[in-house]
């Protein structure tokens, strides 16, 4: 089945038309690639990266594609069609002892999303990037032919692919190594930093912890720049596998876009900061308010209002630490244009593949609402990034210019060379490969 | 342990609620046409706790092919606990209104099949004196609207069928339960634009169909603000209702 229809990514901006199809067997994902048109593929899971990676003049929706295909209970090892959702995988293997090795903040991606965008988590610091679990990958490079990469066969392939948009094929199946837990909850610390560079420091004493992250508040200035609460966590022990916590909150049409302005947001965030009163609190909560605070309100993305919005997320190499950190919050904070929900976090070394995101060093993520004015700010940050060696996360991005990530991706050529090789440069294609200039 | 038989596994609906059976450690029985779907779709429910899976392919206009993949069915399972009926397609209208042979595929696909399976399992349940049959109606039956008025006259003609049926398995101690759904995000409704706040997930639908089976409920509106919806659609006077296009 096929419609031209109208899409866009989580930050509902921008929104194009596109021929769509949303197949429920493999060959007609096959069928969808044979029957292409001219312009660019690209696979998509469940739109949940933010800007326009996802976006394309053929988009095949990989979420019907979503059955458990191998299991081994023994080493945890399980194979799946890559739309699959990582709420899915949890629902079925939380009960029996398994956990994701890494999980984003959200649960409601794809398994091939995740790939696709080599997706970190709480946990980066100590376990790295998604893909580091991942044993190999089928990936669909022509209607005729299904490679299985991995770091033995065809490696290459397999390292273009883990972070690699989408442009190197459409992922059809992904075995990955789950994680052993005894249970569903997780020990929380949560800890009070008055600045920026306490939170830092908090950072560094807690590294041993497995899960660590921090909310930070991109409105507070002088002595307070950069209050955050740090959250730290470990899976408990307490063999308490089942349960979970099911109420959800629906944002149910567009709020007014004016209803999130520095007064609003200055508001949340005194009253989310002081929602803690002691140094340091202890508790267990179920693994998802922890890892999926979000989630629990469906179609966040529309408190934004109608123009949409784009998470901004950079990270800088430990060495520019907290001089180039405190410099750019204070850029941020004096456009007065931050948001709630904004994300610090530490980030350890960085892995294999040609376009994950992740270095070791500091990265923020914040959200900003489209509006006028924004996308020169973001260009002033961009150059602050850059000069301190640091990049932009490709799933959340929406507008960087080609110089700035053909500067921040080192990789960049390789990644093309690859295409080349297999012979998937142009064919799998979105708007951010068109903007970047991997594609034309 | 729970013996089920899926007749239209592979839809969105039947497949969450095959997903709920799974981890509850049932023996599935599975029928479809889409053999591809079908085999991944029985490893996936073997890994989800399916205590078995197995499967037959059947295109239920075949009808003369009914007999034997029931057959196959009752071989594999023994017997039957719950048989859920889910097949269906969505046709388009306008077609339907411009051909009187697609129309009438509409029928059969919708109706005519069904009937022919009820038939026939409705005799098999009332030898064995217990167990539930679930079939897959929709609100579109409630009345004919312009919309798809044909798919609403299949579903109209299941419903009624049930109704009946309902009451004579009764006597044999076999609950039948109709299932009602609303607007749910599934392969079937995809290409329509829906309101995006009426319209439901197929885990959620499931959900409740495992819940209805469970407390022998008889006619099941789900997400359940269908039956004030419906009641208010139903309620309308026909010299206002024609005005509409609904």
């Amino acid at each position: 089945m096929k419609f031209q229809q109208s899409i866009n990514g989580w930050g509902r901006y921008p929104v194009i038309k596109a021929e769509v199809h949303d197949p429920f067997v493999l060959s007609g994902v096959k069928a969808a690639l044979q029957n292409r048109g001219q312009g660019g593929l690209i696979a998509r899971g469940l739109g949940r990266s933010y800007g326009d990676s996802s976006l394309a003049d053929y988009v095949v929706k990989i979420r019907k594609l979503n059955h458990l295909l191998d299991f081994n209970s023994k080493s945890g090892v399980v194979t799946c069609n890559s739309g699959i959702s990582l709420a899915d995988l949890l629902d079925v293997f939380v009960p029996m002892g398994w956990f994701l090795p890494v999980t984003p903040g959200t649960k409601h991606i794809t398994l091939g999303g995740a790939v696709a965008s080599d997706v970190h988590g709480k946990n980066h610091h100590v376990s790295g990037c998604f893909c580091e679990y991942v044993e190999s990958i089928e990936l669909l490079v022509n209607p005729e032919s299904v490679l299985l990469c991995s770091r033995i066969t065809h490696s290459d392939l397999f390292h273009a692919t883990c972070g690699g948009m989408g442009l190197t094929g459409i992922i059809l199946s992904v075995t990955l190594r789950l994680k052993p837990v005894s249970s569903a909850y997780v020990n929380q610390k949560t800890l009070k930093a008055q600045n920026i560079s306490e939170a830092l420091e908090l950072f560094e004493v807690n590294h041993t912890s497995t899960y660590s992250v921090a909310w930070i508040d991109c409105l507070s200035t002088a002595s307070s720049l950069g209050r955050s609460l740090l959250m730290v966590g470990e899976h408990s022990s307490d063999n308490i596998l089942a349960g979970a916590s099911k109420h959800s909150l629906t944002i149910p049409v567009d709020m007014p876009t004016s209803l999130l302005n520095r007064f609003s947001i200055q508001l949340f965030n005194t009253l989310y900061y002081n929602r803690i009163t002691k140094k340091e609190v202890k508790n267990r909560v179920h693994y998802e308010p922890f890892f999926y605070p979000l989630d629990g309100i469906h179609h966040w993305n529309r408190l934004y209002g109608k123009n949409g919005f784009t998470q901004y997320q950079f990270v800088i190499p430990k060495e520019a630490g907290k001089v180039g950190m405190t410099k750019i919050l204070k850029e941020i904070v004096a456009s007065g244009k931050g948001s709630f929900l904004a994300v610090l976090k530490v980030f350890g070394k960085q892995n294999d593949n040609l376009l994950s995101f992740p270095l070791a060093g500091y990265t923020l993520a914040l959200d900003f609402k489209i509006e006028k004015g924004l996308f020169s700010l973001l260009d002033r940050l961009d150059a602050m990034v850059l000069d301190y060696g640091g990049r932009l996360y490709l799933t959340k991005d929406v507008r960087m210019s080609e110089q700035t990530f053909k500067q921040s991706y080192p990789h960049w050529q390789q990644f093309q060379s690859v295409r080349e090789h297999y012979g998937v440069k142009g064919i799998f294609a979105s708007y951010q490969s068109r903007r970047l200039g991997l594609d034309t | 342990m729970k013996k089920i038989l899926i007749i239209g596994a592979t839809s969105a609906i039947a497949e969450a609620t095959a997903q709920s059976f799974a981890k509850e450690g049932a023996r599935l029985f599975l029928i479809a046409r889409n053999t591809e779907r079908l085999a991944t779709q029985a490893t996936d429910l073997g890994i989800r706790g399916a205590l078995s899976v197995d499967y037959a392919l059947l295109d239920v206009n075949d009808r003369s092919n009914h007999q034997q993949a029931l057959q196959r069915a009752i071989e594999t399972l023994g017997e039957i606990d719950v048989v859920l009926i889910a097949h269906g397609t969505l046709g388009n209208q306008t077609d339907c209104e411009k051909d009187s042979e697609t129309a009438l595929l509409e029928l059969e696909t919708n109706a005519v099949s069904t009937i022919a399976l009820l038939t026939k399992l409705a005799n098999i349940f009332e030898k064995q004196h217990h167990g539930t049959i679930a079939v897959i109606s929709s609100v579109a039956g409630d009345r004919g609207r312009p919309s798809n008025y044909v798919y609403g006259t299949a579903k109209a003609a299941v419903t009624t069928f049930c109704e009946g049926l309902q009451a004579r398995m009764f006597k044999s101690g076999v609950h039948v339960l109709i299932i009602k759904p609303g607007l749910v995000a599934t392969p079937m409704t995809e290409a329509l634009s829906m309101p995006a706040l009426l319209v439901a997930d197929p885990n959620l639908i499931a959900a409740d169909i495992v819940r209805a089976i469970d407390k022998k409920t008889d006619v099941l509106y789900t997400p359940w603000y269908w039956k004030y919806i419906m009641a208010g659609i139903i309620h309308i006077p026909t010299a206002l209702f024609k005005k509409f296009n609904l």
